[in-house]
């Protein structure tokens, strides 16, 4: 990229306190990544013969100078943009520590929040038959609000709710299109992504998702939950059938003799993930063939199984 | 009787988040200090965007966005480093994908964003290294065998057999498992022509160990 080395002389002796005490380089190099150079130059030859700076009555300088050196006039750049963050820094601790206060009195609150949640809980064990559903999900909606895991089942926050239903049903809405152009499936990681950039304002948590998506199947929506032996998870259509898919792959990979899972995601148009996915459960099902090197996992058609 | 003390809870949530969310918004330390109470005191703030700290502090749209950003990022870079990047790399790659006039990040708000991000089943993980970390984003099994090669590996960005047998005392085979299975799954690349023992290179810690910006020129010059 184009330089630009300015070459300082040395300071004067009744030079004022800078940014650095001293430093051991007597230039500066102004780096210009894209463009800006000529211009810029141009402006600073300009400037650097007229000197313009040296002619500024001390009136106009930024910061008022406290100093009565007549005639003097102070280096104002640096130094007047330093005690401005500084008057600013100043303010904002005074700000923060307000904050911090705040927060702890805050604290002090949900804490007994925490403890209130932990005493119902515990008197929802006692009373077992006692408690109505409706109770139940309405503390269940509480833990949601304040953030405390379900003290007794311990379980992924605020499961089971109303607003994960709510969730749910959004999700199987918005989601049909999507899954329908890829193939009808995706991982719960590109649901994600998806879901939020779409909403730009009040997103969604990764608990939430996992929690709407975990009631699909129950609430008898075209869309579910899958989650495969690697762990991975991923939302299918409720019209996708994964082992179907699967004689498909076989096709493929025995018209191109082997496989890695990057290549037949190439071929057919899938992410590398779901694509290493629907090989392992072609493998399971006892389809394929796996030759696992260091060269990589490559997948053939399972020939013990076709010609015995 | 709870839903009494939620409204009131509520209502200080209200005033707090009237006089600070600004605060929240733009100061990584002010959030650090607020996550580590909610955790002492049993709290996630970051549970569900149905909450009321995420409702009323925004605290969690910004670890939300953060985590589709991360996700992105790793999404972009996986093909070289086989789903291992330091935090730093992350770092900078996030702030970049940003732009200048979004919020600042820091580490900390990477690692809170990431440890949200593992419910998805995506493979998130962070691996801690020297000082620093490592974030896994594949389903990849990394036991502690393989966790200890990559802090080993981090000083210099590559680890040989002869390195891990001395410095650890394994066989020959239990070092070589383990090497192997790094290179499969894409993490190490295998450098046969270093004088000595080949070296097992993680692509993840080249930025940090050897990226510099050079000019076309200077690059000339370095070529014999």
């Amino acid at each position: 990229s184009a330089k630009i080395v300015v070459h300082l002389h040395p300071a004067s002796s009744n030079k004022e306190p800078g940014p650095f005490q001293s430093s051991k380089y007597s230039y500066i190099k102004l780096s210009f990544k894209e463009h800006g150079q000529i211009e810029f130059y141009r402006r600073l030859s300009e400037e650097i013969t007229q000197r313009r700076w040296e002619n500024l009555p001390a009136a106009q300088t930024m910061q008022v100078n406290k100093s009565p050196q007549a005639g003097r006039i102070r280096a104002v750049g640096i130094v007047g943009i330093e005690r401005k963050l500084e008057e600013k820094r100043k303010e904002t601790d005074k700000n923060i520590s307000e904050a911090f206060e705040d927060l702890s009195k805050l604290m002090d609150k949900a804490k007994e929040m925490v403890e209130l949640s932990k005493s119902i809980a515990n008197k929802i064990k006692e009373k077992q038959g006692d408690i109505t559903e409706d109770e139940t999900v309405r503390f269940k909606s509480y833990l949601l609000s304040m953030g405390i895991a379900n003290p007794v089942t311990r379980e992924t926050y605020g499961s089971g709710t109303h607003y994960h239903m709510q969730l749910a049903k959004q999700l199987a809405g918005i989601l049909q299109a999507p899954l329908e152009e890829r193939g009808g499936i995706m991982s719960l990681t590109e649901v994600y992504c998806l879901v939020n950039r779409a909403r730009g304002l009040e997103l969604l948590s990764p608990e939430d998702l996992v929690n709407a998506c975990k009631m699909l199947e129950s609430l008898k929506l075209p869309l579910r939950l899958r989650v495969f032996d690697s762990g991975v998870m991923v939302i299918e259509l409720q019209s996708h059938n994964e082992e179907e898919m699967v004689a498909s792959a076989l096709e493929t990979v025995s018209e191109k003799g082997s496989l890695t899972a990057d290549e037949f995601a190439k071929l057919v148009g899938m992410s590398v993930l779901l694509a290493k996915e629907r090989l392992l459960l072609a493998e399971k099902m006892g389809h394929l063939c796996r030759d696992d090197s260091v060269e990589g996992l490559r997948f053939y058609p399972n020939l013990f199984m076709t010609q015995s | 009787q709870m839903s009494k003390q939620l409204d009131m809870f509520k209502t200080n949530l209200e005033e707090f988040a009237s006089k600070h969310k600004q605060e929240i918004r733009k100061n990584p330390q002010f959030r650090v200090q607020f996550q580590d109470m909610c955790a002492t005191i049993g709290v996630d703030p970051l549970a569900s965007g149905k909450g009321f700290w995420s409702e009323m502090l925004g605290v969690g749209d910004f670890y939300y966005e953060l985590g589709v950003q991360i996700i992105e990022v790793c999404l972009a870079l996986k093909h070289r480093n086989g789903g291992l990047i330091t935090l730093e790399e992350l770092h900078q790659q996030v702030l970049k994908g940003r732009g200048k006039f979004a919020q600042d990040v820091s580490q900390d708000d990477l690692l809170r964003a990431i440890k949200k991000l593992k419910v998805l089943g995506n493979g998130f993980g962070i691996i801690p290294v020297g000082g620093t970390y490592l974030i896994q984003s594949v389903p990849a099994e990394l036991n502690m065998d393989h966790t200890v090669i990559l802090q080993l590996a981090e000083k210099k960005g590559y680890v040989t057999v002869g390195e891990i047998k001395s410095s650890l005392k394994w066989e020959t085979e239990r070092a070589k498992q383990v090497l192997e299975h790094l290179l499969k799954e894409g993490m190490a690349w295998l450098d046969t022509q270093a004088a000595g023992d080949p070296q097992y290179w993680l692509p993840a810690l080249f930025t940090e160990l050897y990226s510099q910006e050079i000019t076309p020129e200077e690059a000339k010059e370095a070529i014999p």
